[in-house]
C-alpha cells in the first residue's frame, strides 16, 4: 500500500470551534437551560421560517395598498405584525421609504443588528467590519460596490441599528409593474432592496 | 482614545486604507453545524431569559470590534461572547468549559472515523 492511511483505523477529529461549541452545549445542557429539540427548533426558525420572503411580503403589500403603507410608516411594529411576522428579541421595526429624492441604507455600526422577522439572519457582508465601517464613511462607494449607482442629485441616508430598533427598507416600486399582483411583485423584492444596498428591478421583458 | 463602535470601525478604516473590500456574497444563513448551534443556544438563553438583547448585543459588539474585515470569523467571536456571558452569569466557568472542550476532543479521539462522536 502507498497511502499509509490504509494502514491504521482513522479516528474522528473535531475543530476547535466545534469541540467549544459542543462543549457548551454539554454543559447548558446538564444545567437544564437548553435541550436539543429546543436548539433545533431554533435552527430549523431561523434557516426556514424566517428571510427576506417575509419583508418581500411586507414591501408588496405596502406597495400595493396606500392604506397599508401609511400604516407601516406609522406604525412598522403593528403592521409587519399583522402579516405574522413577530420579533422576539423585543425590537421595534420602523419602515424607511426610498424615493427618488432620498436613499436609505441600514447598517448596524456596534454588531449586526438586523430586522430578523422580515429578512432572517444576515449575509456575511453585512456583519464584516468591512462594510460597518464603508457605509458610515462613502455610502456611494458601497453601492457602487454592489453595482448600483443613483443620480447625484438623490440624498443617502445612513440608518444605524442597535438591539432596540431595526430598520426595513421599503424600496421604490420599479416602472412597468403596473399591471402585477402583489404576489408577483413580492418576488421581485430583494434582499439587499431592503437593507438599501439593492434596487429592486421589473422584470426583464416587462412593458416599459 | 475613541472607544464607541463607530471610533473602533474608523480606526478599522484607517488600517485598511482607501480599498475595503467587501466579503463575497453568501446565501448560506450559517457556514457550519457549530454556527447553528452557538446561535441557537443564545437564543434559547435569551427567550429563558437569562439576559436582555441589549446586554447581548453590547458583549457580541465588543467581541466583533477586533473581528477580520471581511467578517469571516463572525461566529467565532459570537462564540467568545457568550462564553464571556456565561462566565458573567455564574452559569459555566472558565474551567468548566475548558474541560468540556477537552472531553470533546477525547471523544473524537476514540470515536472510528464515522461513526457519531459521544461522550
Amino acid at each position: 500500500m502507498d497511502d499509509h492511511d490504509h494502514d491504521h483505523p482513522q479516528y474522528s477529529e473535531l475543530s476547535e470551534m466545534d469541540a467549544r461549541v459542543r462543549a457548551l452545549e454539554t454543559l447548558l445542557t446538564e444545567k437544564g437551560l437548553v435541550d436539543r429539540a429546543a436548539l433545533d427548533a431554533v435552527v430549523e426558525r431561523y434557516e426556514k421560517e424566517v428571510g427576506p420572503h417575509n419583508g418581500a411580503q411586507v414591501v408588496a403589500k405596502a406597495w400595493t395598498d396606500a392604506e397599508y403603507r401609511r400604516w407601516l410608516l406609522e406604525d412598522a411594529d403593528a403592521a409587519i405584525a399583522s402579516l405574522g411576522h413577530v420579533g422576539r428579541q423585543g425590537e421595534h421595526m420602523v419602515a424607511l421609504e426610498n424615493t427618488p429624492e432620498r436613499h436609505n441604507m441600514v447598517v448596524c455600526t456596534l454588531c449586526s443588528c438586523y430586522p430578523w422577522p422580515v429578512l432572517g439572519l444576515p449575509p456575511v457582508w453585512y456583519k464584516s467590519p468591512a462594510y460597518r465601517s464603508k457605509v458610515v464613511i462613502d455610502p456611494r462607494g458601497v453601492l457602487a460596490d454592489f453595482g448600483v449607482s443613483l443620480p447625484e442629485g438623490t440624498q443617502i441616508k445612513v440608518w444605524d441599528s442597535t438591539a432596540e430598533m431595526r430598520y426595513l427598507v421599503i424600496p421604490v416600486r420599479p416602472e412597468g409593474t403596473d399591471g402585477m399582483s402583489e404576489g408577483q411583485l413580492a418576488e421581485l423584492v430583494t434582499r439587499d432592496s431592503m437593507i438599501g444596498t439593492g434596487l429592486v428591478h421589473a422584470p426583464s421583458g416587462a412593458a416599459r | 482614545m475613541d472607544t464607541t463602535a463607530a471610533g473602533t470601525l474608523a480606526r478599522i478604516s484607517a488600517a485598511a486604507g482607501a480599498e475595503l473590500p467587501l466579503p463575497p456574497p453568501s446565501e448560506q444563513v450559517f457556514a457550519a453545524p457549530w454556527q447553528a448551534q452557538v446561535f441557537a443556544m443564545t437564543v434559547t438563553l435569551h427567550e429563558a431569559g437569562a439576559f436582555s438583547w441589549s446586554e447581548w448585543a453590547r458583549t457580541l459588539g465588543r467581541h466583533v470590534s477586533g473581528g477580520r474585515p471581511d467578517g469571516s470569523d463572525y461566529y467565532e467571536r459570537w462564540a467568545d461572547a457568550l462564553a464571556e456571558m456565561l462566565r458573567n452569569r455564574g452559569i459555566a466557568t472558565q474551567e468548566d468549559m475548558e474541560r468540556a472542550t477537552r472531553a470533546w476532543h477525547e471523544a473524537a479521539a476514540r470515536t472510528p472515523h464515522g461513526m457519531p462522536i459521544e461522550l
